[in-house]
């Protein structure tokens, strides 16, 4: 089956001389939830607007279901559907005929139905004869779902779906997004909050400079680059790590009040995973008492911001 | 063909015009009657025919005009400036529909505007001057064609235009001082020689003398010069929109 989406040697330079993609190559398969992550200015934005038809590439190629976004460009736009960045709408419009407008715009004949579904599935249909002026910020942007939903895209770009939203709301669009994944629509979202991503995708693409950094799916990138710490709580504060302890990857914290002790996720289930076990005994020897203890596995974000620090 | 999205462009851009009746029919229909008030019955009686037409009947097609090329201009320059200002041209430009539907769509509802108000005003200067039309079928070709060029233009001025100064500057700087000028309420002849010359220079003459000649059979120039010269305009238009949307100008980055 083709991808949804495959980018081959992807540029773009800006009129300005700006160089926001450096041969992006980037494969999305059907049916899945992909995060691209990267810092503001990364070239994110870039990268789905080339897709999408409003930026012009200067080099390399795009495929939306195997259909060239250039020379065939009908079959792959009338696939996507895209909730832009910005909030724009027609203020004086209403919901319900903004998102008929949309669902006519890409080629389908009007179908009342769908739109209700739609507005039902984004709890705006109580909304539906309201002008978008009047309408909050946050139903604001799911009205920029509904019309990108209006035409039952194959592929929907979320570009920073949930900024300025609140949790409650997040969560919200969270559930919206997983529904869509299970009427098989493939999911393109970016975000800068890492949870949402750790949360929501199948697969993590991080961009940095306009240069795709890493694709990996979600668990093995977090297995692959997680590590765990040990903290534990001393009563009696350590001035500095006792030499027997040399062996173990240990640090002071909160003024000799916290030893951390960093070590591999991975190790964990291998067989010389001795770590944690030879650790207490050695500290035992030592003299060392601890009144509590909590282990923590970095989160995407530590990886992430390790990795674009890494490439600075 | 993208037949629903041409649809789609059309009536919402019919859509805003009836949400802003007011400003977009009614003042204007209003202002250019005021102009038939003034010399249709007030002066006009007081100013001879000119080449036998009564003066009041004689400044309705050179206002039709007036008003037909400011308001195509206008109306179809903001409609593709506003999504433009207000960002919400992303939709149009990841949707597939070609250029040339997204031109159908926009400058048809704008010559389509245009039309009707024409019309409009047509209807309302029979109640105060003595109207006459010999060639209706020729009438309303002038009318569509001058209304489907200036909404070209119009459409491609929005484009152009980066904010609302420079979205007002060409009707302001061009088109309003070019119609005055342009034999709305004088013939051509009765102007001094050397005017008469640089006025030939002025396409809005060709356009109100065309459209003059369907009313009352007379003309400044020929029917033909008229024709042609609108057909010229429609031409000049057609290519630059075409330009516009295959070198990405303002549209795509
Ligand atoms: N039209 C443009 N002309 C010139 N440079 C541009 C243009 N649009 C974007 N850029 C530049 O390209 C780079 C990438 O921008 P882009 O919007 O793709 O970033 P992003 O990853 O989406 O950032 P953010 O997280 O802030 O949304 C930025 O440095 C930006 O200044
Ligand atoms: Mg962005």
């Amino acid at each position: 089956m083709e991808p949804a989406i495959r980018v081959n040697q992807l540029s773009k330079r800006y009129a300005s001389g700006f160089q926001a993609l450096s041969h992006v190559d980037l494969t999305i398969e059907s049916g899945e939830i992909f995060a691209l992550l990267g810092p503001n200015g990364a070239g994110k934005t870039t990268l789905i607007s080339v897709v999408c038809g409003l930026v012009n590439p200067t080099g390399g190629q795009v495929s939306v279901s195997g259909h060239d976004i250039v020379t065939d460009y009908r079959a792959a736009r009338s696939r996507i559907g895209l909730v832009p960045q910005e909030l724009t709408n027609e203020a004086f419009e209403t919901v319900w005929a903004t998102v008929s407008f949309s669902r006519g715009l890409f080629g389908c004949p009007p179908d009342p139905d769908h739109i209700e579904r739609v507005l039902r599935s984004l709890t705006l249909w109580d909304k539906r004869n309201n002008k978008l002026i009047t309408l909050s910020g946050g139903m604001k942007r799911r009205v920029l779902i509904a019309k990108a939903l209006a035409h039952e895209p194959e592929i929907l770009f979320l570009d920073e779906p949930t900024a300025g939203v609140d949790v409650e709301l997040r969560r919200e669009m969270w559930q919206v997004v997983r529904q869509l994944r299970e009427t098989g629509v493939t999911i393109i979202l970016t975000t800068h909050y890492i949870e949402e991503a750790e949360e929501m995708a199948d697969r993590i693409g991080v961009i940095h400079d306009g240069e795709i950094v890493l694709v990996e799916e979600k668990r093995r990138l977090m297995r692959q680059l997680g590590s765990k710490q040990l903290t534990l709580h001393l009563p009696s504060p350590l001035e500095r790590i006792p030499p027997s302890l040399n062996g173990h990857q240990l640090e002071l914290a909160d003024e000799g009040h916290e030893l951390i002790y960093t070590y591999d996720a991975a190790d964990v289930s291998s067989e010389d995973a001795a770590g944690i076990p030879t650790l207490l005994s050695d500290l035992r020897d030592a003299g060392i008492q601890f009144s509590d203890l909590n282990t923590r596995q970095s989160s995407l974000e530590d990886i992430f911001v390790s990795l674009v620090r890494g490439r600075q | 063909m993208n037949l629903y999205g041409v649809r789609a462009i059309y009536l919402s851009e019919m859509a805003r015009t009836r949400r802003t009746l007011l400003q977009s029919i009614v003042s204007p229909v209003l202002s250019t009657s005021l102009y038939f008030v003034v010399f249709g019955t007030a002066i006009g009686s007081r100013i001879e025919e000119i080449d036998g037409v009564n003066y009041g009947a004689f400044i309705v097609p050179g206002l039709i005009m007036l008003m037909l090329l400011t308001q195509s201009v206008s109306n179809a320059s903001f409609g593709i400036f506003f999504p433009k200002f207000s960002g919400t041209i992303y939709e149009l430009l990841s949707a597939p529909v070609s250029s040339f539907e997204i031109v159908l769509g926009y400058v048809g509802a704008a010559a389509t505007k245009s039309v009707v108000l024409g019309l409009l005003i047509l209807a309302t200067a029979g109640f105060f001057v003595p109207l006459r039309i010999d060639h209706p079928l020729l009438m309303l070709l002038f009318l569509t064609l001058t209304a489907l060029t200036f909404s070209l233009l119009g459409f491609i001025i929005g484009i152009w235009a980066e904010n609302f100064e420079k979205l007002q500057l060409v009707p302001l700087l061009v088109i309003t001082p070019l119609t005055f000028l342009g034999g709305t309420f004088y013939a051509i002849d009765m102007l001094p020689p050397l005017w008469q010359t640089l006025t030939l220079f002025n396409p809005v003459v060709y356009l109100v003398s065309g459209f003059r000649w369907s009313f009352y059979g007379v003309g400044d120039v020929s029917l033909a010069a008229s024709l042609a010269m609108i057909l010229l305009f429609l031409g000049l238009c057609l290519a630059l929109v075409r330009w516009i949307f295959q070198s990405g100008y303002k549209l795509r980055p």
